[in-house]
């Protein structure tokens, strides 16, 4: 019997008073962004956001809780921005956003900086999310991709420290259900002929460095036949696929490939306000497990394709709700199946 | 000619090299605490909001004269946001709260819902107060139907460029008011433009649809800034328009090159000043920029602003990037006049290097 889990793939809007409160406690400009050093009323005004997004989560009725990853004003580069082997310079555009992150120069050794570790601990601090906790990270090839290298000069060093460095946080992390690692870069500047193999092994190690299942999440469209292939070699529990975005293309790979006993479906719009409602969601489960008739997944994960920063927080709420509704109905109508 | 008509009657030196602003300054503090008032208050009414505005409008259009500035805009006082003010004033928009962009910086992303319609003019008015008030030739921002379209979540319309075209009608209905009200020189801002580069051609499609039935001598200016330019260039320059605003200063002038093949043949609007680093820029530091345009254009063809919008600078920052930026640019025009600077060999330098 599968088990379908309502999650996000993290990265949540700011409650709108912690816009404005750290807006004036931090400041506009490049240099008022976070550093990793926050302490007093900004430290304070986060752990009271990162309450509030939680509890946004379990009133929704989500399955797996995320920490909101609300710190990361760079966006998934936060990582590199705030250690201290890192520079940030000049700010530039986040993928075909309108977006933008500080552009972190690795210009040192990247050693353990647990900053990750850190947010989640004020997660886990939270009453009632232990059994549904889920860590968020950006994955290797990712995370290199967003970054400039100029310390370790080569291009394979480089995504192997970015990989160790991710294995080391990852390891400090408290007790998690889900690891959830986003890897849109994968799919928006997919690794050439080569450098994919190294994408899969560095995706990979990280995996390995963690208990808890691991879904590496892809989109804003579906990745190159080539990068799947070499994806599913990765001891990883699931695949995230796009399929708001292009919902054929991922469907052929899956069908020509395979993919991992789990599965992570981009079903509800992470981009766009209008708000798809559980009955939708449900049927778009429906239709994919329906349209991969040779697999029987472990766990579905239903989520949005995208990061949920770019909604305004009214809508996140309604798309929250929608997911987990949505797998509550799927979950009825398949049980309704087996009983028939 | 739609330059000229800029160039101060007491300029200074022969050579003219065209200084102005891409549009939004620092608002003044009590102009904030104004807006709290009138959006959270009963007892302050829409009359109240205008005249603060106007005499927010005419404080800043003289501060940006005082900086020695060619042509002016009023730092858009009256404006929330680039997208949000024109939302507010078309039919087929709401709002459901504020949307990250950057850092700490958001904006009141709006949803299309339905087909937009064009009610009541957006800018006339802003146009026609600064023009009074202003000693100096006045230019008119506005946000392009890309951007308007992009910037939007679309819950309506099949697909952007429907969307797009539709608000190019709309902003060609506009700009016709504005040119009727006097205007000359229009600056479309399209920084969606640099985030789905791909989509130039709609861009394109919509500017033939905004500068349809404008006169000859109404300046069109495009701004598009953050992104990576070599995805538009050369495709740009098949655009109906007079000048390409561009930022460059943020990212040192990295991406200079990509102007120079194939040869630039449209007016240049450089980026000298960096928008995001509070600090004021030396005025000899400045000038080094400026110089960086002269590998693109001439002199005669060169317009020198901040890199985009400087509504997120402390004011007095604000103020000393512009009058800096404007001593820097007669440096280098009186440079150029007496030949100190070859602009030439810097255009045939820059040229040669391409090449190579």
């Amino acid at each position: 019997m599968t088990e379908l889990v309502a999650t996000t793939p993290g990265v949540f809007p700011l409650p709108d008073w912690a816009k404005d409160r750290l807006g004036s406690l931090k400041g506009h400009q490049k240099e008022d962004l976070i550093d990793g050093g926050e302490t007093g009323e900004i430290a304070d005004a986060y752990d009271e956001a990162r309450a509030e997004v939680a509890d946004w989560q379990a009133t929704a009725g989500l399955d797996r809780v995320v920490e909101g990853q609300l710190r990361w004003d760079d966006m998934l580069a936060h990582p590199l921005c705030v250690h201290d082997a890192v520079e940030t310079r000049g700010i530039v555009r986040y993928y075909d956003n309108n977006n933008f992150y500080r552009e972190p120069a690795v210009t040192g050794e990247l050693t353990f900086d647990g900053d990750l570790a850190d947010d989640l601990d004020h997660l886990a601090a939270l009453d009632g999310v232990t059994e549904s906790r889920q860590a968020v990270v950006p994955g290797p090839y990712t995370l290199a991709d967003l970054a400039t290298d100029e310390f370790y000069g080569d291009r394979v060093e480089f995504l192997d420290a970015i990989a160790e460095f991710l294995t080391g946080e990852i390891r400090a992390f408290p007790d998690c259900e889900t690891v959830f690692v986003l890897e849109p870069s994968l799919v928006t500047n997919p690794p050439e002929d080569g450098f994919d193999e190294r994408a899969s092994d560095a995706i990979d190690r990280v995996a390995d460095a963690t208990d808890a299942d691991v879904v590496v999440h892809t989109y804003w469209g579906a990745l190159e036949e080539k990068v799947h292939a070499h994806l599913l070699d990765a001891d990883v529990d699931a695949v995230g696929y796009d399929f708001v975005t292009n919902h054929e293309e991922n469907l052929y790979n899956i069908n020509e490939y395979g993919t991992k006993e789990s599965i992570a479906l981009g079903l509800a719009d992470g981009q766009n306000t209008k708000v798809e409602d559980g009955e939708t969601i449900a049927e778009r489960i429906e239709w994919v497990t329906e349209s991969v008739p040779a697999a029987e997944f472990e766990t579905i994960y239903a989520t949005t394709n995208t990061e949920l920063f770019y909604l305004p927080v009214n809508r996140t709420k309604e798309k929250l709700g929608s997911l987990a509704e949505g797998v509550k109905l799927a979950d009825v109508d398949a049980g309704e199946e087996v009983n028939a | 000619m739609t330059r000229e008509q800029f160039r101060p009657d007491d300029h200074p030196n022969e050579q003219f090299i065209l200084s102005t602003v891409v549009g939004s300054y620092p608002k003044p503090k009590w102009l904030d605490r104004v807006r709290e008032r009138y959006e959270e208050a009963d007892d302050f009414d829409d009359a109240n909001w205008a005249e603060a505005t106007d005499d927010a409008s005419r404080l800043i259009t003289h501060e940006h004269e005082r900086a020695g500035l060619d042509v002016v805009v009023d730092g858009e006082m009256r404006r929330n946001e680039m997208v949000e003010y024109f939302a507010e004033r078309i039919d087929g928009y709401e709002f459901n709260g504020p949307v990250k962009v950057w850092g700490h910086n958001y904006f009141d992303k709006p949803s299309v819902v339905e087909d937009v319609v064009y009610d009541d003019s957006w800018l006339v008015d802003e146009f026609a107060f600064t023009d009074d008030v202003a000693a100096r030739p006045v230019k008119v921002p506005i946000t392009g139907p890309y951007t308007l379209a992009s910037w939007s979540f679309n819950e309506s319309y099949d697909d952007d460029r429907a969307l797009a075209l539709d608000l190019a009608d709309l902003v060609n209905e506009e700009i016709g008011k504005l040119v009727e009200a006097g205007a000359r020189y229009i600056q479309i801002d399209e920084p969606a433009l640099a985030t789905t580069p791909d989509d130039h051609a709609i861009v394109g499609d919509c500017l033939d649809r905004i500068v349809a039935g404008l006169p000859e001598d109404v300046r069109i200016g495009l701004h598009v800034c953050y992104g990576d330019y070599s995805r538009i260039y050369p495709e740009i320059l098949e655009f109906p328009i007079d000048e390409f605003d561009v930022e460059l200063a943020n990212g040192d002038y990295e991406q200079l090159d990509v102007f120079k093949q194939p040869e630039f043949d449209l007016d240049l609007a450089l980026g000298v000043t960096d928008v995001h680093v509070a600090e004021v820029e030396s005025v000899e530091a400045i000038e080094a920029n400026i110089e960086k345009g002269l590998e693109i254009v001439p002199p005669e063809r060169l317009t020198v602003s901040p890199d985009c919008g400087v509504k997120l600078l402390p004011r007095e920052v604000a103020y000393g990037k512009m009058a800096n930026m404007v001593e820097a640019t007669r440096n280098v025009e009186r440079k150029l006049d007496t030949g100190e600077i070859d602009a030439r060999a810097l255009r045939e330098g820059a040229a040669v290097s391409a090449d190579d």
